[in-house]
């Protein structure tokens, strides 16, 4: 049983506060979805969780299964558990897919151990079989030249290989069309479990009717206004989130 | 006038000393009459040119004060070399060691029946007079080394000789493997390569020690000669000890519809000079010039490179990547030259740096002679360094840094590995620079 849990952050990026007193748990097994206008500081907290240096932390902490992740650099954390699937994968030219997944799987063998590449590559097979991805992907440059869905299945493949104990997903719907989106969300489905938290982020609620979610948080202001279930996010859907800004503004300061 | 009545200041030979030279001569079996002579002529070059000083155009940004010829001595012979494979199944292999045959091994059986020479310089001066003397070092070193090259030519002891005969395909690698052993070592490889009308090779040159703190002075060359419709596959691995001087030039003429790729992998040498020229001869020639080095500690590679467009309707792409860590230096100068009747010539010249750390130095000087008027020429220089935004998402993998930064400059040089055709070269090569970008002396 893991857990993650967000204590009141604050994250400026140089003087300019983004996030502002958040605080948020996910357990393993749970799907929570963070949902929030443009410009609201929904993926500044995902580079931030997962480590990315232009972020500044000036206050609380993010604690993974209770320990502070947030003195590790960016590979510790992974190593740790914690998956960030990104909403603009860089593109690495020259290093193939299979290459990549195989320096992050050794990173995460004890020192002086060498990956059993039979057994690595076995394994990765059965995941693109699972996520029914072509084999010719691996020999591909990774997210070279890829369209929006192949680089979003890109993500999910390094999830699955990867086998994290949390996974922030930044905004994993953008840029995919229908079909993209759906198949995208079958993936991520078949990795839902019992040993898998998951945060997810995103703009629109069309990606939770695939991805149904346990718990939904809108996010304003760099805060989370308001929590509640699936339901929640099916009324910000129909009454936009002009409604939570008016119930916020009616709040005593 | 003989040399010792030339009223000049004595010249700085170093180590190689007209005695020197008379003890070499004495050395080598019987020579022909020519190559005595010219043997004889180039060492009057070499004491006659002065070392280059640093207002040389030729030597910009080199350090020319590491040039120096003291205290290098003809090693002895050696009794072993350092194991030395890179996994690759071999049609025929020739390893020298300072300078003098070791062993020499045919693995194809069929060879010989078809005609195929992979012999030494020494043996191939006596059987094969006519093509060694047509071809090795015929062509005049244009890009400022003609002390040294002088010096190759005065001391060269032995080397290999390659001919493959018309229309004569050798599926599998040629390897010459050429050692410099002991401390203060100088040594002379040479390979020479005649591919006839329609023949293909390849041909895998290796340049190594066995121990980096040895101080070594290794002063070699190749040439490479493509006749028409030929094609020769030339890759030059260079890893000498980390405390030598090493200068290299290569020569590649290329005849009509023929076609040379050469690579050459910069590893080794406290300083290393590496002088590459191609003559595109005849319509339809075509070279392409590849590198890759990886500089590390305080290591200096000085590249020059010449493309001479003498025949229209020729081609030339050169492609030179270098990875850059911690004090180490690099220059790159390249040239290309179109003659004024190379009309429809297509020539690329292209330098990228990679900067692995903010004490390295790289410096390039890409350069353009172009005297017809129908012409594609493109050259270029970059100087990047590893972008944050893919090391991060290497990061969030879990790769630590180190390895990620690793992994961004293999990618950085996927791109000229990827040029080569055959696969298993390719994987070797990539094993290579891993284990020399790992500083790991040990899985080699």
């Amino acid at each position: 049983m893991s857990s993650l849990v967000i204590q009141d952050l604050h994250v400026s990026i140089g003087d300019k506060p983004i996030v502002k007193g958040l605080s948020l748990t996910v357990n393993s097994g749970e799907v929570h979805a963070i949902m929030g206008p443009n410009g609201t500081g929904k993926s500044t907290l995902a580079k931030v969780i997962a480590g990315h240096p232009d972020y500044t932390v000036t206050g609380g902490d993010v604690l993974l299964d209770g320990r502070s992740v947030l003195a590790q650099e960016a590979d510790e954390r992974a190593r740790a558990g914690l998956f960030l699937a990104f909403q603009y994968p860089s593109e690495i030219p020259g290093v193939s897919i299979a290459n990549f997944l195989r320096a992050a799987v050794q990173a995460r063998l004890p020192e002086g151990e060498e990956i059993d590449a039979t057994a690595y590559y076995k394994r990765l097979y059965a995941k693109m079989d699972l996520l029914k991805i072509d084999r010719k992907f691996t020999s591909r440059s990774v997210n070279e030249g890829f369209s929006g869905g192949e680089k979003k299945r890109c993500e999910i493949l390094q999830m699955a290989m990867l086998e994290p104990k949390m996974a922030v997903m930044d905004e994993t719907d953008s840029g995919l069309d229908i079909d993209a989106l759906r198949i995208v969300s079958e993936g991520v489905n078949a990795l839902r479990g019992p040993g898998l938290g998951v945060l997810m982020i995103t703009h629109y609620q069309r990606l939770l009717t695939y991805i149904v979610p346990d718990f939904v948080h809108v996010m304003y202001d760099g805060r989370i206004v308001k929590s509640g279930d699936k339901s929640l996010a099916l009324e910000l859907e129909s009454r936009g989130y002009d409604w939570v800004k008016q119930e916020l503004a009616a709040l005593p300061a | 006038m003989t040399a010792t009545n030339v009223s000049l200041p004595p010249a700085p030979v170093g180590a190689f000393t007209r005695a020197a030279f008379e003890a070499h001569l004495a050395s080598l079996p019987p020579l022909p009459e020519w190559w005595l002579a010219r043997k004889r002529a180039a060492f009057e070059r070499f004491a006659a040119l002065p070392l280059p000083v640093r207002t040389d155009e030729s030597w910009r940004f080199s350090n020319v004060a590491g040039l120096t010829l003291d205290g290098f001595a003809p090693p002895a012979p050696a009794r072993a070399v350092p194991f030395a494979s890179i996994g690759l199944s071999k049609a025929a292999r020739l390893i020298f060691a300072n300078g003098r045959l070791f062993s020499r091994e045919i693995l194809a059986p069929d060879l010989g029946r078809r005609g195929v020479v992979v012999d030494t310089l020494q043996n191939a001066l006596r059987e094969h007079g006519d093509l060694v003397r047509e071809h090795l070092l015929a062509q005049p070193a244009r890009l400022g080394s003609g002390k040294f090259s002088a010096l190759h030519e005065a001391f060269l002891v032995d080397g290999a000789f390659i001919h493959v005969p018309r229309g004569v395909e050798v599926e599998l690698p040629i390897g010459i493997f050429s050692f410099a052993l002991g401390d203060r070592a100088a040594v002379f490889p040479h390979t020479l390569v005649v591919a006839d009308e329609g023949a293909r090779v390849t041909v895998i040159d290796y340049f190594g020690s066995q121990d980096d703190t040895e101080r070594q002075l290794a002063v070699g060359a190749n040439d490479l000669y493509a006749g028409h419709g030929a094609r020769i596959t030339y890759v030059g691995k260079q890893d000498w000890s980390h405390q030598a001087l090493a200068l290299q030039s290569n020569s590649t003429v290329v005849r009509r519809d023929a076609s040379v790729q050469s690579l050459n992998l910069h590893l080794g040498a406290r300083q290393a000079r590496h002088e590459s020229h191609s003559q595109l001869q005849a319509p339809g020639a075509n070279s392409e010039m590849l590198s890759l080095t990886v500089a590390r500690d305080d290591q200096e590679f000085d590249q020059r490179t010449l493309q001479i467009h003498q025949a229209p309707n020729t081609r030339s792409d050169l492609l030179y990547k270098n990875a850059l860590l911690q004090r180490a230096r690099t220059i790159f100068s390249g040239l290309i030259v179109v003659d004024p009747d190379a009309q429809k010539t297509d020539a690329y010249q292209s330098n990228r740096n990679l900067m692995l750390s903010d004490e390295a130095e790289a410096n390039s000087l890409p350069g353009l002679e172009i005297q017809a008027n129908d012409v594609r020429c493109t050259h270029g220089a970059t100087t990047s360094r590893i972008d944050p935004e893919q090391e991060f998402y290497l990061q969030a993998r879990g790769i630590p840094k180190r390895a990620a930064d690793e992994l961004l400059t293999f990618g950085f040089f996927e791109e000229v590995l990827n040029r080569l055709s055959q696969d298993d070269l390719h994987a070797a090569l990539r094993t290579l620079i891993q284990t020399k970008f790992a500083g790991d002396k040990a899985a080699r």
